[in-house]
């Protein structure tokens, strides 16, 4: 057991407790909290995979944006101050088990998959690699379309969120 | 060195976690948080596929960036949406809205 | 390098072979030190505290024409200690439902959302905590645990004007946060790195004179940011109370107050890393303990001027701080992107054209971007002439008045 596989274990296992709290818990705001403890150890993944931009941007969009969204919109949509009762609806069973096999199932396939034991090779230009991800983006034979459909995407967000949501004074 | 299919089971299980979260909660909000998990272990996937199996490659990376902007819309306009809701019908409850059941 | 010219590099190594030498592998020493340069940091984020507290008192009473703290040793610069005594021996309330957990981690983010923030600002061209190559994106993360701090503060005190403040406050930062990215990407832009080590290094001409516009915006929104004056509705006492702080006391309330005066001198640090050169100077590069020097006067000046700015401002509403942000720093920080990426490429395609000496090169790039700003700043303003609320008129029209008729002619004797 190398150090680096006891730093994977530890995060791994807080990581997945942090998710198993997020879809238990009683109380929405708690489940909230949880939720950035998740997006957290997901950004500590990212670095464990020497992806360190990722992990950046997961804490700035995740974390600081994403996850203040659902503190607010817990606290905008609650009657009283404290939640009560189970949090579960009546077939809960049914969605565990879902959730049982299809996990079974994937485990089983990946472990019988060939490519599971691929070795890990250096990663060749290291400091290139942010502006070869920025000129992916842009340039007309990469992937400039993808991100034009996404700004395309995040304006008709911003755009329908403000309408839907907004106030309609008379 | 961390096998691959550790980081792939990892992602397996927080998937199956927010499968379980979207399909068991009453609350709509807590139905989104079961999204997010979802979304964030697909990203979690893609970025380890990259790093073992094709790491000079970009497609990996530019995927999950298109990944990070998708999922920051649908919460924004999800959020909004149940908002809304509220506002109209004073409850978040998922089995509540069923104006258009049969 | 000596013990004079770099005592922290000295030192680590002369502690690194001390270790080695006692048999502990080279990995466990690396950890050690870091973490013992961890521990450095924090500690003395929190001296630095002490004497800027300080500083700000004795400005506030210059300026308001009194002394300022005068009894606790000479010039009173000792003043911090016993308020630092008090506010350790106040006794913790927690109110009445309040959640536990959540009440006490608040503070906790506050302040490491700022302690984080000093781990990757360069002191000297040997002497920085970390090097990472997303410096700048970095700092835009840490500044978003510090709002959700903020957020959970409120939430928790169980307390519905504590709820409001909080609700005001995290508008305020979160929306602050956009012009700050915007402005903070036009030194990424121009020094071709977002690594802040090789932003410093790439300031032969500061970036102040190639983008002043860009300096302007980042300091403006990283004050509003912290919630100093003239953005301090958060925590003016006379408005929702004391805001997202109303229910703490003790060390609780003094972990946001020391978070918040460290995050002001914080923020002149990275406008001076960013924009002013950072550690450079004469004979910085030979003698780094030099660099330390010229990083401190010149975030001390630049200090200086966000407490004079303090002290010399009324305060803004929040409807006039939301406007301004979004209707006036926004666009602005947008077009002063999309400007110096056209400028810049168009410079440095033309640059083969004309023959200019190898030394000149940045000296010309940085005129050329001082007269784009400036046109900017005209354009600015003109538009902000023609778009000028009408005056609304104090002085009434004049309205008929009341005379008493004249009395009949009989009535006069």
């Amino acid at each position: 057991m190398t150090a680096e596989q006891i730093i994977f274990l530890i995060v791994a296992v807080v990581t997945l407790v942090a998710a198993l709290s997020v879809v238990i818990s009683r109380n929405l705001i708690h489940s909230a909290l949880w939720l950035i403890l998740t997006l957290f150890g997901v950004a500590i993944f990212y670095v464990l995979l020497e992806a360190g931009f990722f992990a950046v941007i997961q804490v700035i969009v995740y974390i600081g944006a994403i996850a203040i969204l659902f503190i607010f919109a817990a606290m905008l949509t609650r009657r009283v101050m404290q939640d009560t009762g189970p949090q579960s609806n009546t077939n809960w069973w049914i969605g565990a088990l879902i959730a049982l096999f299809l996990l079974a199932g994937i485990v089983f396939i990946l472990l019988s998959w060939r490519g599971s034991t691929t070795p890990l090779a250096e990663l060749e230009n290291q400091s290139g690699r942010l502006s070869q991800l920025g000129l992916s983006l842009v340039s007309p034979d990469q992937y400039v379309l993808p991100f034009e459909l996404a700004s395309v995407l995040l304006v008709a967000g911003m755009i329908g969120a403000i309408f839907v949501a907004g106030d309609k004074k008379q | 060195m961390i096998p691959l299919s550790w980081y792939l089971i990892f992602a397996a299980a927080l998937f199956c976690i927010g499968l379980y979260g979207v399909l068991a909660r009453k609350n709509a909000i807590g139905i989104l948080m079961g999204i997010e998990l979802m979304l964030n272990s697909v990203n979690v996937n893609l970025i380890a596929f990259w790093r073992y199996r094709a790491p000079n490659g970009i497609a990996g990376q530019a995927f999950a960036i298109i990944v990070f902007a998708v999922a920051a819309a649908e919460v924004a306009v999800g959020l909004a949406l149940i908002i809304s809701i509220y506002r109209r019908r004073s409850s978040v409850v998922a089995d509540e809205m069923n104006l258009m059941k049969w | 390098m000596n013990f004079i010219s770099d005592p922290v590099t000295f030192i680590a190594n002369w502690l690194n072979n001390l270790l080695t030498s006692w048999g502990l592998s080279q990995a466990v020493v690396t950890v050690i030190l870091k973490f013992i340069g961890a521990g450095i940091v924090g500690a003395f984020g929190f001296a630095l505290v002490i004497f800027t507290i300080w500083l700000e008192r004795k400005l506030y009473g210059r300026i308001q024409d009194r002394l300022g703290p005068n009894r606790v040793g000479p010039w009173g610069i000792f003043q911090t200690v016993p308020d630092i005594i008090k506010i350790f021996t106040k006794e913790y309330i927690t109110p009445v439902g309040a959640d536990k957990i959540v009440y006490n981690l608040a503070p906790i983010l506050s302040v490491s959302a700022v302690l984080l923030t000093w781990a990757v600002i360069p002191f000297a061209p040997t002497i920085v905590g970390t090097e990472v190559n997303v410096g700048v994106l970095y700092l835009v993360a840490v500044g978003a645990i510090g709002a959700l701090g903020i957020i959970l503060a409120g939430w928790s005190s169980n307390n519905k004007y504590s709820l409001l403040g909080s609700f005001r406050a995290v508008a305020q930062v979160v929306s602050y946060e956009v012009p700050m990215v915007l402005a903070l990407l036009v030194p990424v832009l121009l020094g071709r790195s977002m690594g802040i080590n090789s932003l410093v290094n790439a300031q032969s001409v500061w970036f102040i004179v190639l983008s002043p516009i860009a300096a302007l915006i980042f300091f403006t929104s990283s004050m509003a940011e912290v919630g100093r004056a003239p953005f301090d509705l958060l925590e003016a006492d006379s408005e929702l109370v004391a805001g997202y702080q109303t229910e703490y006391s003790g060390l609780k309330f003094g972990m946001f107050y020391v978070g918040e005066f460290l995050h002001a001198f914080t923020i002149s640090a990275l406008t001076v890393t960013l924009f002013f050169g950072g550690w450079r100077g004469p004979w910085a590069v030979q003698v780094p303990l030099l660099g330390v020097v010229w990083f401190f006067i010149k975030s001390f000046i630049v200090y200086y001027v966000v407490v004079l700015i303090r002290i010399s401002m009324p305060r803004l509403r929040i409807d006039q701080m939301l406007n301004f942000n979004w209707k006036f720093l926004t666009p602005l920080a947008l077009v002063l992107l999309i400007a110096t990426a056209i400028v810049d490429k168009t410079f440095f395609t033309l640059l083969p054209g004309l023959n200019l000496l190898e030394i000149a090169i940045p000296w010309v790039r940085a005129g050329v971007h001082l007269v784009m700003n400036l046109l900017l700043i005209l354009v600015t303003i003109q538009l902000l002439k023609s778009y000028r609320i009408k005056r609304i008129l104090v002085v009434a029209k004049p309205r008929p008045v009341a005379v008493a008729p004249e009395p009949p002619a009989s009535v006069i004797s």
